[in-house]
């Protein structure tokens, strides 16, 4: 179980660093921008405790928020997708049982499974962040257009992500 | 009580969760409003670190365009100075220099970190109080202009840029000096808008757009961009004037900090003048 919490901890620095030394540079079309870190909270075993499942949102959304000086926007976002994880877990596959042992991904889980779960998570947490960081309802389309714009290409970076580290089961 | 406390302890995943939601309410509400937040003071000097250490590294890849752009402006501070003019009046010897009394003093910075792709985007600069910079001056490149200081730290210091919702320049049309504001619509970090101009106004294409100088914090005459469009909407006094900045946001590395001398006196006459 030890290796288990390593395993985690250094997902969160590379995935924290990866986030705010490179992709935040990325600027596609000036203003769609991918946020590829909450793949920490997508990969939380289904096991970890709920308490621990918001904590680590919270410092999640906590250190990118330091680097980019948008301090609470991202905890907010990282809070509610982790919040409403459990949820979207039920709801994904409500009549199949999970084994323990399985991890949220597409190895143990499928492709279709991966993808509704993740999508419905990140969709939420994006939304949350760009309407927060706008605050006002004004720009409301062109918001949504970000918001969508953003989540496909978040998508597009986990599942690649899935594929470049995909390791069979001994 | 106890019914209490066990209600709590049954629904303490929901709690956890609005308390947390709570905090990070409190922190964007005190971001928003532009209150020194503590934490991104204390923390500013650490991320500067970091992110110095990067920007060290990538500014190699920029190096060639930096000095093109750095050379271009020594020849023309070149030309200004007084070996580059002949004297053609003896009388020009008469003038006593307190006539000239300097306003502006100017620190160059280079750039840490940037951003254009959010609504609000700030930058962080590699100098701070150790090196004079205050809250509140004017942050201008050799093509235009580009922001304000918000906060500064020993070392560093972060940057309002103009490409924000609460960016608010006072700027007019340099051919008839007439006053509007400039102000950024999110999007494209290339174009904003100009506010305030009466239809009355003759405009063309390709006007330019400069500073008014009305506002302590920037100097008059500093370049923001040029007319790229402008429409009048129905029954508006207005026109809705598109511009195109000068500078390329994208690509910024080194700034001048603006320190207006006066302003301390421009101010107290503002305040005194407005308490009567």
């Amino acid at each position: 179980m030890n290796s288990g919490y390593f395993k985690h901890i250094i997902r969160f620095i590379v995935l924290v660093l990866f986030q705010i030394l490179i992709l935040n540079n990325i600027k596609l079309n000036g203003y769609l921008n991918p946020y590829f870190y909450v793949l920490f909270i997508l990969l939380l075993p289904f096991e970890t405790p709920r308490w621990l499942l918001l904590l680590s949102a919270f410092l999640l959304g906590f250190s990118v928020d330091m680097f980019e000086n948008t301090m609470g926007i991202n905890i907010a976002a990282c809070v509610l997708m982790a919040y409403l994880r459990p949820y979207v877990i039920r709801f994904v596959a409500s009549k199949q049982d999970y084994e323990p042992g399985l991890e949220p991904c597409i190895r143990d889980l499928g492709f279709t499974w991966f993808i509704s779960y993740s999508l419905i998570l990140v969709f939420i947490h994006h939304f949350a962040m760009f309407y927060i960081e706008v605050f006002r309802f004004s720009e409301f389309l062109t918001t949504f257009y970000r918001v969508l714009g953003s989540t496909v290409f978040t998508m597009v970076l986990i599942i690649m992500s899935q594929y470049l580290f995909y390791r069979p089961r001994k | 009580m106890r019914n209490l406390f066990s209600f709590l302890l049954k629904n303490y995943f929901f709690f956890l969760f609005l308390f947390l939601e709570i905090i990070a309410t409190v922190l964007i509400v005190n971001n928003n409003y532009f209150q020194r937040s503590v934490v991104i003071n204390a923390t500013n000097e650490f991320t500067g670190s970091v992110k110095s250490i990067f920007s060290n590294v990538t500014e190699y890849f920029f190096l060639k365009q930096t000095n093109k752009i750095l050379s271009e402006e020594n020849s023309i501070l070149h030309a200004l100075t007084e070996k580059s003019y002949i004297i053609t009046d003896r009388s020009t010897y008469l003038i006593d220099d307190t006539v000239y009394k300097q306003q502006y003093t100017y620190v160059g910075a280079g750039i840490i970190s940037n951003s254009i792709h959010k609504r609000n985007n700030y930058l962080m600069l590699n100098k701070g109080v150790a090196d004079g910079v205050n809250k509140d001056m004017a942050v201008i490149s050799p093509k235009g202009i580009v922001g304000i200081i918000r906060d500064v730290s020993k070392n560093f210091s972060s940057v309002i840029s103009v490409l924000h919702k609460d960016a608010k320049i006072s700027a007019k049309i340099k051919k008839n000096n007439y006053i509007g504001t400039m102000i950024w619509k999110g999007i494209d970090y290339r174009t904003a808008y100009l506010m305030d101009i009466p239809t009355h106004v003759k405009l063309t294409m390709g006007d330019t757009i400069i500073t008014s100088g009305f506002s302590h914090i920037f100097p008059e005459g500093i370049m923001i961009g040029v007319i790229n469009n402008y429409t009048i909407l129905q029954g508006e006094n207005f026109y809705t004037i598109k511009l195109k900045f000068s500078e390329d946001y994208n690509s910024l590395s080194y700034v001048y900090i603006v320190n207006n001398l006066m302003k301390n006196e421009q101010i107290k006459l503002e305040t005194e003048s407005q308490d009567e």
